[in-house]
């Protein structure tokens, strides 16, 4: 062991900002905004690919997974999401909304894996996958074993199903939940009330 | 360099070093599995701890197996305290949403409001004055002294050390009272608006800010003088919940638990943001990944912290008649008294209130050194007044992945020492 720490497993800067990570597997786009590197990868290859940005780009570090659901980006009549209580649309156009209409999605729901290289510079990467509704992805437990919690996290509050997850089960909600709270079509308000004196 | 529990006779007396091979248990790697032969010996108590436990800092629950004394099997449930931060951030618009961060974890809650403006800047690209810059790092730095006398004191008093809880609390109301001073309010403050700080800073911050700083040392030298030599603290804490450099990175430990570990990273040095690559401090890092390491790097965070508020009061002093806040008036309120004469300020400051302020598509991931460590706001605009989508990495919620591992050949009594050494806040870890 050296004086700095622990041997950490570091692999050889490589120059440049996306064009370096053209080798991942199942690559679909390469985007680079706000400094932040996206790869959107073809959701049946994402092992492969998280396990090439683990073992030859040195992305040993799994920050996060964020699920997103894009249900009704940029329209209107979303549950829950357009209009206030007093019923006022503020998400058209031209009126007090958008400026402009956001860039349409590829599908409906994005899972993006926040992956970090412990060395000089603090590379970070977002490997970004598209599902549609049911549609399974493949767990990376076994690539980091951090990713546990995170994807039974996507799967409780966003309904992202992950194959091959070893225990796949809600986390934040109770068991016997019904519904994926974080997604885009879920009411708002007016859940059912338990123990209510009418039962 | 190598350590072995120091308690004889848990398991095989010549166990392996702990940087040997991994710990995290096999299948799935949170939950740690009683061994089949040993349940069917039948000799196995299952019982709750928590959720309504004094040492459970909240409400976790851990349902843990017992053959004995040790702890044979445990699995972590937590949720009690979900609220749907994440969901409610969606409703509000990205002003109002300011004030949800800091709520989600409420000891390191300046941190966490940092995470998120920095993400709204991010998007907006705007230019935020030095002024506010230095600001926010003193109030980051008192915070993060703030989280770790709290840590230290319920962490103490968990394995048995009262006192030691009345006097971090000493420190704990002297930091409380400058946030008072600055903000109006002790905790909770939405201080930080995307494009500077609320407020100016007030007249007597900075003498009694320094007052705090020659106060605080002194305060870090009596807790070691408490503890650092004490027998039953030392028995307690050194080679227990062990955690080697390789699991801890495996299980996305950061902070504190994860430079225990023997891990020299910190985002704050190696991914600067605000002005962090402009002051002078040192990264504590030890290596035998136990609870006494995990002490010891809170201990020598603070004196650091310390070491970061006294540059940053040195620099604000030379800065007393700038701007605090950017001077961009579709994104900051106007001044309060140009409300009066001006009919665009009021113009502004009226559509500011009511409909927010728009926010460019995009999508940014923002990470800041939490006291806790990694603490990531990823934020997804569509362009309107509102998040799109609001998620938080919870440095808390991850720290607790890996109990198991810590947990494995350990007595009933450590788990206390192991969870509360883990630092969690379950605030953030359900949000």
């Amino acid at each position: 062991m050296t004086a700095e720490g622990a041997p950490l497993r570091r692999t050889p800067a490589r120059p440049g900002g996306a064009e370096r990570y053209l080798g991942v597997p199942g690559l679909v786009e390469t985007k680079e905004e706000h400094g932040e590197v996206t790869l959107i990868v073809d959701a049946p290859r994402l092992l492969e690919a998280c396990r090439y940005l683990r073992d030859d780009m040195g992305f040993w570090f799994l920050s996060d997974i964020s699920a997103t659901d894009y249900l009704g980006w940029g329209e209107k009549e979303v549950a829950g999401y357009i209009g206030t209580a007093s019923g006022r649309d503020i998400n058209t156009l031209s009126s007090q909304g958008y400026a402009r209409k956001p860039e349409p999605k590829p599908k409906r729901f994005a899972m993006n894996y926040h992956l970090l290289a412990l060395r000089e510079g603090a590379p970070r990467v977002r490997v970004q996958v598209w599902l549609d509704d049911s549609e399974q992805v493949d767990s990376v437990v076994p690539v980091w074993p951090t990713a546990d919690w995170h994807e039974r996290e996507a799967w409780d509050l966003m309904g992202i199903p992950v194959a091959g997850h070893p225990n796949l089960t809600r986390i934040l909600m109770e068991d016997d939940w019904v519904g994926h709270p974080l997604r885009k079509d879920y009411p708002i308000g007016g859940e059912p009330v338990r123990f209510s004196g009418d039962e | 360099m190598t350590v072995t529990s120091r308690r004889p006779g848990i398991d095989a007396p010549d166990r392996p070093p702990i940087y040997e091979g991994t710990r995290i248990p096999a299948n799935i790697p949170t939950i740690l599995e009683v061994p089949q032969a040993l349940r069917d010996a039948g000799d196995v108590l299952e019982i709750n701890f928590g959720p309504n436990h004094p040492s459970t800092h909240g409400v976790l629950r851990l349902v843990i197996e017992l053959s004995g004394e040790r702890v044979v099997g445990l699995r972590a449930v937590v949720g009690y305290l979900h609220t749907g931060f994440e969901k409610t951030m969606e409703q509000k618009t990205w002003w109002k949403a300011i004030t949800y961060p800091e709520r989600i974890d409420y000891l390191a809650f300046q941190n966490n409001e940092l995470g998120f403006v920095l993400a709204i800047e991010k998007l907006l690209g705007i230019e935020v004055p030095r002024k506010a810059t230095w600001m926010r790092m003193l109030l980051c730095e008192l915070n993060r002294i703030h989280s770790h006398l709290v840590w230290l004191g319920t962490a103490a008093l968990e394995i048995g050390a009262i006192s030691m809880f009345w006097y971090t609390f000493r420190e704990r109301d002297s930091v409380l009272d400058l946030f008072e001073m600055v903000t109006g309010v002790r905790m909770h403050t939405r201080y930080f608006q995307a494009g500077g700080l609320a407020e100016d800073i007030p007249i007597g911050f900075y003498p009694a800010c320094r007052a705090f700083t020659r106060q605080m040392p002194k305060g870090v030298d009596e807790y070691e003088s408490l503890v650092d030599r004490n027998g039953i603290w030392l028995e307690r804490t050194r080679g227990i919940g062990l955690l080697s450099a390789d699991d801890a990175i495996a299980l996305g430990q950061s902070g504190p638990v994860l430079r225990a570990s023997g891990i020299n990273w910190d985002l704050r040095k190696d991914e600067p943001y605000l002005a962090y690559d402009e002051v002078d401090f040192r990264v504590p890092v030890h290596f035998h990944g136990d609870v006494y390491d995990r002490y010891r790097v809170h201990m020598e965070e603070m004196r650091e912290s310390t070491r970061i508020i006294v540059q940053c009061l040195d620099r604000l002093e030379g800065m007393q008649d700038e701007p605090w806040i950017a001077d961009d008036r579709k994104v900051v309120l106007p001044p309060r008294e140009e409300l009066h004469t001006s009919m665009e300020s009021l113009i502004h400051h009226f559509k500011i209130v009511t409909e927010g302020y728009r926010v460019p598509e995009g999508e940014v991931y923002v990470a800041v050194e939490s006291p806790r460590g990694e603490f990531g706001c990823y934020v997804v605009s569509d362009g309107g007044p509102r998040p799109w989508r609001v998620r938080f990495r919870a440095p808390s919620l991850v720290a607790l992945e890996a109990t198991a591992t810590c947990m494995t050949d350990a007595l009933v009594a450590d788990l206390i020492a192991i969870v509360g050494s883990l630092d969690t806040v379950m605030g953030e870890v359900d949000r």
